[in-house]
């Protein structure tokens, strides 16, 4: 099929085709067209050679630049870590009594605090770290297991009722579903323990109730509430005498603690977070009980 | 140069071949990296499989379309590696078929969600994710914890799932119904079981509070709670990965 008719006004050849007179051209692809083509290509060739590209059986071309996605992200965490040694450093070895006398380390805690609490322990004790009913206010005076830096700090590193082996266990027992105290008892330790918060709500509350309440009281509760229901942070027993309750101070929850027992569980962080984490966030919120009274 | 193609399309044979030749580029470049695959998926040997009620528990999470909002893959990013903690390896996706990596955050990632939470806070999140987080825009699922969970086709589903490669044993099989009750039931004899085939590290806890009583809720907690708990391979140093 020689076709050596050419178009006299493009100059270009036709295809031979024809349709009612009207013939078909074969113009050219555009040199344009060509050139981005070459240039994908020669892009294509050296990025073959620069990076990791092709598998070769049991390994792959590992590329002349050694980019590797793993070793950049772990560059990058250490040169961050590198940039925050100088006061890092200082958290780590320091003790909690020093860190809290300087003013620029624990400005570099109220810095960072908010963002690790965020990330690890708002979903339960909420981003203003004031709790939830079942989760602890940390922003009270009232710490389960003691308040101070170090105790918080042993805390978050074994968690509470917990899988780690060195874990805080504590279980309030279900005296009601168990069968340890009747119904008219738990009754009356209820406004007993009311009582003991709410000077206000015990006149109403009748005197004969509070009365029978302490003698059920002092024969059950007090191995961990204690004579004088302050708690006992040895236990992880709550005071019952302030005014800060995890699951409810009114009458019915009460009633349903002793009922049928607590046990809450805060998991364990070791591994998760590193000494220097559970530091300053031990430090934070210690700092945020002192700003908001 | 540029006539090959004018000579080519005139020869059928030729043209035949020359398709055939560009289209398997494709399919080659696809396939050949699965021969590399020993230096893509790294060794994992502590790695564990999934339990029937976890496997339960997945179904759930994909049924109700977790997956749309919740990545389950870290990447490679330093503020990726210092939120959620160390980056996800394709060996602790080996047993997910599908794999459930995703691709859209409008929640967190949960890769390395298991064990980070207690139970009670999973419970109270499904049921009214507002009651921790006042600022969520999650969905509520608290009919979970009142439907109860379907457990007699779990065994079918291992055996679906050994097909394609997870190293479920007979044994696992033929009790995956009991051992899906164990689980959920602490201090019965179902729950010796599933430590007995799952090992001693398994999780057997009533995870929706209510021992005895196998709810959808207990399924997808149980999930929730292994989440990047399978192996240790991620949190070893990176030297030791992939050398």
């Amino acid at each position: 099929m020689a076709i050596e008719e050419r178009d006299p006004i493009t100059g270009y050849s036709t295809t031979g085709h024809e349709w009612n007179g009207i013939k078909e051209l074969n113009t050219p692809v555009p040199r344009v067209i060509y050139f981005f083509l070459i240039v994908t290509a020669l892009f294509a060739v050296s990025y073959w050679i620069l990076m990791p590209a092709w598998p070769l059986g049991v390994t792959y071309t590992k590329g002349l630049l050694g980019i590797d996605q793993r070793k950049t992200v772990n560059e990058s965490v250490k040169l961050a870590a590198l940039e925050r040694s100088a006061w890092t450093k200082r958290i780590e070895t320091e003790t909690f009594t020093q860190i809290q006398a300087a003013p620029e380390l624990m400005s570099a805690v109220r810095q960072t605090g908010p963002a690790l609490f965020g990330d690890n322990c708002a979903a339960c004790h909420g981003a203003t770290a004031q709790g939830g009913k079942g989760f602890p206010n940390l922003t009270t005076t009232a710490w389960l297991w003691g308040g101070d830096p170090q105790a918080i700090s042993d805390t978050i590193r074994t968690g509470i009722n917990s899988t780690h082996k060195d874990s805080r266990t504590s279980q309030m027992m279900a005296f009601g579903r168990d069968g340890l105290l009747k119904k008219d008892e738990i009754d009356n330790v209820v406004a007993y323990v009311r009582s003991l918060s709410s000077a206000s709500a015990a006149p109403a509350l009748a005197a004969t109730k509070i009365a029978a309440g302490k003698a059920v009281f002092t024969a059950n509760c007090v191995a961990c509430h204690s004579d004088n229901a302050k708690g006992n942070t040895e236990l992880g027993a709550p005071d019952l005498t302030d005014h800060v309750w995890i699951y409810g101070g009114d009458a019915e929850t009460i009633f349903m603690t002793i009922w049928g027992g607590r046990q809450g569980h805060m998991p364990s962080w070791d591994g998760r977070l590193s000494t220097l984490d559970r530091k300053i966030l031990a430090l934070y919120l210690v700092d945020l009980r002192r700003v908001t009274p | 140069m540029f006539g090959i193609h004018y000579r080519l399309e005139r020869k059928t044979i030729g043209f035949l071949l020359a398709i055939v030749g560009v289209a398997s580029i494709g399919g080659a470049v696809e396939i050949a990296p699965l021969f590399t695959i020993h230096q893509t998926v790294e060794d994992a040997p502590d790695m564990r499989v999934y339990t029937p009620l976890e496997i339960a528990g997945r179904n759930i999470y994909i049924r109700e379309g977790c997956y749309a909002c919740h990545s389950q893959m870290i990447r490679t990013l330093r503020d990726e590696v210092e939120r959620y903690g160390p980056y996800s390896l394709a060996v602790e996706s080996k047993y997910d078929h599908p794999m459930l990596w995703g691709s859209k955050r409008t929640g967190p990632d949960l890769a390395r969600l298991g064990a980070k939470y207690s139970d009670e806070w999973h419970v109270t999140h499904l049921n009214n994710p507002r009651d921790v987080v006042p600022q969520s825009v999650m969905p509520h699922y608290s009919w979970l914890g009142r439907t109860a969970l379907r457990s007699d086709d779990l065994g079918a589903h291992l055996a679906a799932l050994r097909k394609v490669g997870v190293p479920y044993t007979d044994d696992m099989i033929a009790n995956a119904t009991a051992d899906a009750y164990g689980q959920a039931a602490p201090d019965t004899s179902y729950a010796e079981g599933v430590t007995k085939r799952y090992g001693e590290a398994t999780n057997v806890r009533a995870f929706d509070g209510r021992p005895g009583n196998l709810t959808e809720l207990d399924a997808l907690v149980a999930y929730l709670q292994i989440l990047g708990k399978l192996t240790d391979a991620a949190h070893k140093p990176v030297a030791a990965i992939g050398d």
